[in-house]
C-alpha cells in the first residue's frame, strides 16, 4: 500500500475539521476526494504531504509513518517521494518554465534529462520552456506545475484543486494530462476537488463530510 | 464622506504600525542629520558675525601700514591734523590661564559709535571703562579664561567669544607694544582733506573685506559639513521613499475601491497629501529634537576644528533661532514631498479598474532599470562637465554629487548583471534558484542598497582622504618640526646672554623670526631662515630650483607655501613682489598644511634688512634628545624663563595631531551615522519584503527545503548583496577620495595631498558592512525560520 491514512484528526480551535478520516491509496491508483468548501479537503492533503501536523491518527507513505518525523525528514520525504500540485500553481517566479519543471527532480538528485524533455513535450511546453511564470497563461502555469510534480518520478502525487483556477476547457485538458502522465509514471494520485464531474474520472472517489471520509 | 475616506486610508497604519514607525523614523533621521549640521553652521556663522562686528569696526575702511609695521602715533596725529576722522586700534594676543585671547585696544572717544566695541564701552560707562586702571571687556566665557590677567576684566553679554577689548593705553600696556595696528576710517569725513598718500605715504586704505575673511575662510569647512548633512539626508530619504512606496502599493486595492465608489482622483491625492503632511510634521518635530542632540554632541569638536584650522572662535553652546526650527519642518516637508512625489503621481493616474498588484512595488520593470541607467549617465555627464568646465568649490561638490548619484543609480543594473552571470554559471538547483531569486529581490532592495553604496563610498572616500592626510601630515610634522626645543625669549634684551649660554649646550640655534605683511593683495607671514642642514635635509619642498638652499645661503630667493603658490599661480622662477616695495624670486614651494595664510620664507639677513622692526625673540634649538630636559631646566634656572616660553617638539607634535584628530572627529561621526542609517534602510526593506516573500518561498519549502535552511539562505542573500555592494563601493569611494584630495581640498584649503591606499581599512569597513547587513537580516531570517507551517500553507490555500 502506497498511502495509508488511519483515523486522522485535526481541529482549529474548537472546530474539528478532520474527525477520524481513514482511507488508502495503492501504487498507480487514482483517488479523488470531494467535499464542500471548508470541509477540510486541503487540510487533509497538507497533512498527507507533511506540510502540516495532525492532532491524532496516522499517515504512512510506503510504510513510513509521518508522525515521528521532524521538519527535516518531512522535507526530505516531500522532495524524494511526493509531487505537489496546487490550485494557485505556486511556481517559483524567479525561474523559467524549464527550470521550474526540473527543480524538484534536481533537488532530489534524480534529474533525468530525457524524461524531463519528454514531459515538457507532452505538456505542450517546449515552446514556452524559456518563459517565466508571469509570461505564461494560467493553463500553461498549471502544466508547468504538473511537470514539476512528475519530473522526479515520485511515488505519490498530491493535487489540490488543480483546475480550480482554470476555465472548463483548459481545466479538462490539464486534468487529462495529469491523469495520463500519473498513470504512465506508475504513481499514486490523490486529487482533491469539489467538481463531481472531474472526480468521476478518477478510479476511486471518496467524499469528505463532517471530518469523516465516506465512499 | 471625509471621515469615511480618512478612516479607510488611515486604517492601513493601524494594521501596519511597523511600517508607520519606519516611515517616521526614516524621515526623522534624515531631518535630524540635516538640521544638526545646519545648527552647527548657524552657530559658527553667528560667532563670526559677532567677531566681525568687533574686529572690523562694523564694516568700515581701515588704514594699514604697507609693510605690516605698527603705525606710529605721529602718523595718526598727522592724519587727524590733515582733517581725517580716523580712530586707532591696537591688536594682539594676551594669555590667560584658560588659553589665549585676541585683545583689541580702542579709543572710546574717537571710535565710530556704532561698532559693537564702542557700544559696549558706552553701555558700561566711560568712567567704568577708563577708570581704575581701565577695564578689559569680554564675553563671560572669555572673561573666565582671563581670570588671572593683571587687569580688571568685566564680563559683558553679547560680545564675540575669544575676543576682549580695552582702552588703547590699557591694551598697549598689556600687549607690551607701541604704535597702532590700524586706523579705522569714519564713514563721515569733512569735505576737504589732504590726500592720505601725502600725509602718510606708507599707509594703505583697505576695504573691510578682512572682516569677512573668517567667514570666507571657513566657508569650505561648512560646505563640507553641509555636503555630509545632505548625504545623510539623502540616505534617510531612501528609507522614506521605500516606506511610502510600499504603503501606497499595499493600499492600492483601497484606492481602487475608493475611486470606484465615487472618490475623485483629486480628492484621493488631497487626502493622501494631508496624511503625509501630518506624518512629516510629526517626524519633523522628532527629527529637529534629534538634530539638536546631534549638534550639541558634535559642536565641541567643530569648535575645536575651527579654532585649530582657522583661529576662529565658536562658543561650545547652542543658541538656536526660531528660523532654524522652522527650517527643520520645511526640510522634513520637502523631504516627504520629494520621497512621495512619484507614489502620489501614480495614485493620481490610477484607474478605478486597475488590477491589484500587491507585489508590484517589489518588481521593477526593465524600463525602470533602463531609466535609472540613462539618469546615471546624465549625472556622470554633469559631474564630468563640472570637472572639465567648472572651477571653485561649488563645481567640486557638483562633481562629487553627480558621481555619487550616478554610481547609486547604476547600482541595480550592475548588480543585476553580476547576479545574472552568477546564475548562468551556478551549479545545482538551489544555487541556481538562489541567484535567480536574489536577482528578483533587487528591485525591492535596490533603494536600501543604493543607500548602503552611498554610505560605504562616502566612508571609503573620506577615510582615504583622512588617512592620506594623517600620513602626509605626520611626515610633514616630522619635517617641519625638526628642532627639539622652541624658545621665546622674554625680551630682545635677554637674547644675547641667552644665545651665549645656549651656544655650547646645543648643536645649532635657528632663529625663527617673522613679520606679517600683504603679499599679492592678501595677508601673509614672512619668515627668515639661516642656512642649516636642518632645512636642507628635511624642509618639505614640493618644487624647487636645483640650488635652492645655496641661493638661500647666498641671501637670494624666497620659498612660498603651497597655498600662496596655488592662489597666485607661483612656481620656481616667478617674481614675487614683497611688502615694502621690493621684489624677489620664488626658488621653491613647500607644503604647509593647516595654515590658512600665505607664507614666504626669505634669508634671515634679508628679513632683518628689509623689516628692521622684526621681533627677534624666537629660536629653534637643535639639542641631543637626552639633553632636552637639561637645557629646558637650565633656561628656567638661568633666565627665569616661564615654561610656556619653551615648547618641546614632542608636545608640539602631539598638540598638532590632537588638533588634526578633532578636525576629523566630526566627519567620522557623520560617517558612522550615515552607515547606521543605511543599515536601518536594509532592515526596514527586508522586514517589509519579508511578508511579500512568503508566496515566493512557500513553494520551495513545499518542495523540500526546511524553514531553517530557507532562513539561512535569506541571511546569505543579504550578506551576498551587501558584499557585492561593498566591492562596487570601493572604486566609487576611491574616485570620491580623489575628488576630495585633488579638487575639493585644493579649492577649499589651497593644498593638494598625495592619495594613499589603505586596503586594511577597507577590509574593516567590509566586515562592518557585512555585520550591519547580517544584523539587519538576522531578524527577518529568524522570523522565517521559526514561521509556523500554517503561515506558509496559507499561500497554497484555495480559499484565500
Amino acid at each position: 500500500m502506497l498511502l495509508d491514512v488511519r483515523n486522522l484528526k485535526k481541529s482549529f480551535g474548537d472546530v474539528a475539521i478532520l474527525d477520524g478520516a481513514s482511507f488508502d491509496v495503492d501504487a498507480g491508483q487514482t483517488l479523488a476526494l470531494t467535499g464542500e468548501s471548508g470541509s477540510g479537503k486541503s487540510t487533509l492533503l497538507h497533512i498527507v504531504g507533511g506540510l502540516e501536523p495532525s492532532d491524532g491518527g496516522s499517515v504512512e507513505i510506503d510504510g513510513q509513518p509521518l508522525a515521528p518525523m521532524g521538519d527535516g525528514e518531512r522535507a526530505r520525504l516531500r522532495r524524494d517521494a511526493i509531487g505537489l500540485v496546487f490550485q494557485q500553481f505556486n511556481l517559483i517566479p524567479s525561474l523559467d518554465a524549464a527550470s521550474n519543471i526540473a527543480f524538484q527532480a534536481r533537488l532530489a538528485g534524480r534529474a533525468d534529462a530525457g524524461w524531463i524533455r519528454e514531459l515538457t513535450g507532452r505538456l505542450g511546453l517546449t515552446e514556452h520552456a524559456a518563459k517565466y511564470p508571469e509570461e505564461l497563461s494560467g493553463g500553461q502555469q498549471q502544466r508547468v506545475a504538473i511537470g514539476r510534480a512528475l519530473a522526479a518520478r515520485p511515488r505519490l502525487i498530491l493535487a489540490d484543486e488543480p483546475t480550480g483556477n482554470l476555465d472548463e476547457d483548459t481545466g479538462d485538458i490539464v486534468f487529462d494530462l495529469l491523469l495520463s502522465l500519473t498513470r504512465d509514471a506508475g504513481a499514486g494520485l490523490l486529487i482533491v476537488t469539489h467538481s463531481e464531474r472531474l472526480a468521476a474520472r478518477a478510479e476511486r472517489r471518496l467524499h469528505l463530510s463532517h471530518g469523516k471520509v465516506a465512499a | 464622506m471625509t471621515a469615511a475616506i480618512l478612516s479607510a486610508l488611515l486604517s492601513h497604519w493601524r494594521r501596519k504600525p511597523f511600517q508607520l514607525a519606519t516611515l517616521i523614523l526614516g524621515l526623522a533621521l534624515a531631518t535630524a542629520l540635516w538640521s544638526g549640521v545646519q545648527a552647527i553652521n548657524a552657530e559658527a556663522r553667528q560667532s563670526y558675525a559677532r567677531a566681525a562686528e568687533v574686529v572690523g569696526g562694523g564694516g568700515l575702511d581701515e588704514l594699514v601700514h604697507l609693510g605690516g609695521s605698527p603705525i606710529p602715533v605721529e602718523t595718526y596725529a598727522a592724519l587727524r591734523r590733515g582733517g581725517w576722522r580716523v580712530s586707532p586700534v591696537v591688536e594682539g594676543w594676551i594669555f590667560g590661564e584658560g588659553g589665549r585671547v585676541r585683545l583689541l585696544g580702542i579709543d572710546p572717544l574717537t571710535a565710530p559709535p556704532d561698532t559693537r566695541a564702542a557700544e559696549a564701552a558706552a553701555d558700561l560707562g566711560l568712567t567704568e571703562f577708563l577708570g581704575d586702571g581701565g577695564a578689559v571687556l569680554a564675553a563671560p566665557t572669555t572673561a573666565e579664561r582671563l581670570s588671572d590677567l593683571n587687569a580688571r576684566v568685566e564680563p559683558i553679554d553679547g560680545l564675540a567669544p575669544g575676543i576682549a577689548f580695552a582702552d588703547l593705553d590699557v591694551a598697549l600696556e598689556l600687549l607690551e607694544t607701541e604704535g597702532f595696528s590700524r586706523l579705522i576710517v569714519h564713514p563721515e569725513q569733512p569735505l576737504r582733506q589732504a590726500p592720505i598718500a601725502e600725509i602718510a605715504p606708507n599707509l594703505e586704505r583697505r576695504a573691510p573685506d578682512a572682516a569677512e575673511d573668517l567667514a570666507r575662510l571657513t566657508d569650505s569647512f561648512h560646505l563640507n559639513l553641509t555636503a555630509f548633512g545632505l548625504l545623510s539626508f539623502a540616505v534617510g530619504l531612501f528609507i522614506v521613499n521605500g516606506a511610502v512606496g510600499l504603503a501606497f502599493e499595499q493600499r492600492r486595492p483601497v484606492f481602487r475601491t475608493l475611486r470606484a465608489i465615487g472618490v475623485t482622483s483629486r480628492q484621493l491625492v488631497l487626502f493622501l497629501t494631508i496624511e503625509l503632511t501630518v506624518l512629516a510634521l510629526i517626524a519633523g518635530a522628532l527629527g529637529i529634537g534629534l538634530g539638536y542632540l546631534v549638534a550639541a554632541a558634535l559642536l565641541p569638536d567643530v569648535a575645536a576644528t575651527l579654532r585649530g584650522l582657522y583661529g576662529a572662535t565658536v562658543e561650545g553652546a547652542l543658541t538656536l533661532s526660531p528660523v532654524w526650527w522652522a527650517l527643520g519642518f520645511v526640510i522634513a516637508l520637502l523631504g516627504t514631498a520629494l520621497a512621495s512625489a512619484n507614489a502620489l503621481w501614480r495614485v493620481a493616474r490610477l484607474s478605478p479598474l486597475a488590477a491589484a498588484k500587491p507585489r508590484a512595488w517589489s518588481r521593477a520593470s526593465a524600463g525602470t532599470s533602463q531609466t535609472q541607467l540613462i539618469l546615471s549617465a546624465l549625472c556622470l555627464a554633469v559631474s564630468l562637465g563640472a570637472l572639465v568646465i567648472g572651477g571653485g568649490l561649488i563645481s567640486g561638490f557638483l562633481l562629487l554629487g553627480g558621481l555619487l548619484l550616478a554610481a547609486a543609480l547604476a547600482l541595480p543594473a550592475t548588480l543585476s548583471a553580476i547576479l545574472g552571470l552568477a546564475e548562468r554559471t551556478a551549479k545545482g538547483p538551489i544555487s541556481e534558484w538562489f541567484w535567480a531569486d536574489t536577482r528578483q529581490q533587487l528591485p525591492g532592495l535596490s533603494l536600501a542598497l543604493m543607500a548602503l553604496l552611498l554610505a560605504l563610498a562616502a566612508n571609503i572616500g573620506v577615510g582615504t582622504m583622512v588617512q592620506s592626510f594623517r600620513e602626509t601630515f605626520t611626515g610633514w610634522l616630522d619635517q617641519r618640526l625638526a628642532s627639539e626645543i622652541y624658545v621665546t625669549a622674554e625680551s630682545e634684551a635677554q637674547v644675547p646672554d641667552m644665545l651665549a649660554f645656549l651656544e655650547p649646550r646645543t648643536d645649532a640655534i635657528l632663529p625663527i623670526w617673522d613679520t606679517e605683511g600683504e603679499v599679492l593683495g592678501a595677508p601673509a607671514e614672512i619668515y627668515g631662515v639661516v642656512d642649516h642642514p636642518t632645512y636642507r635635509d628635511s624642509w618639505p619642498l614640493l618644487h624647487a630650483v636645483p640650488d635652492v638652499w645655496n641661493r638661500i645661503a647666498d641671501g637670494d630667493g624666497a620659498l612660498v607655501n603651497e597655498q600662496l603658490a596655488r592662489r597666485e599661480d607661483l612656481a620656481p622662477g616667478s617674481t614675487l613682489p614683497m611688502p615694502g616695495g621690493w621684489e624677489t624670486t620664488v626658488t621653491g614651494v613647500y607644503s604647509d598644511y593647516g595654515n590658512p595664510l600665505g607664507q614666504v620664507i626669505i634669508p634671515k639677513d634679508i628679513l632683518v634688512a628689509r623689516y628692521p622692526d622684526v621681533e627677534r625673540t624666537n629660536f629653534g634649538l637643535r639639542v641631543p634628545k637626552d639633553e632636552i630636559d637639561a637645557v629646558r631646566t637650565a633656561l628656567v634656572v638661568e633666565f627665569g624663563l616661564p615654561p610656556d616660553n619653551m615648547i618641546d617638539q614632542a608636545s608640539l607634535k602631539a598638540f598638532s595631531l590632537q588638533v588634526f584628530e578633532r578636525t576629523f572627529a566630526v566627519t567620522g561621526a557623520l560617517n558612522v551615522l550615515t552607515l547606521g542609517v543605511a543599515g536601518l534602510a536594509i532592515l526596514t526593506s527586508l522586514l517589509t519584503l519579508a511578508a511579500m516573500r512568503l508566496p515566493q518561498l512557500a513553494p520551495v519549502w513545499a518542495l523540500g527545503l526546511t524553514r531553517e535552511r530557507l532562513g539561512r539562505i535569506e541571511l546569505l542573500r543579504s550578506l551576498v548583496l551587501a558584499a557585492l555592494t561593498f566591492v562596487l563601493a570601493i572604486p566609487v569611494g576611491l574616485i570620491l577620495a580623489w575628488v576630495l584630495l585633488a579638487v575639493i581640498n585644493v579649492e577649499a584649503f589651497g593644498w593638494r595631498l598625495p592619495m594613499m591606499l589603505f586596503p586594511l581599512d577597507w577590509l574593516w569597513l567590509g566586515a562592518l558592512s557585512l555585520l550591519a547587513a547580517g544584523l539587519a537580516s538576522l531578524w527577518p531570517a529568524r522570523r522565517l525560520a521559526s514561521r509556523p507551517p500554517a503561515d506558509l500553507i496559507r499561500v497554497f490555500a484555495n480559499e484565500r
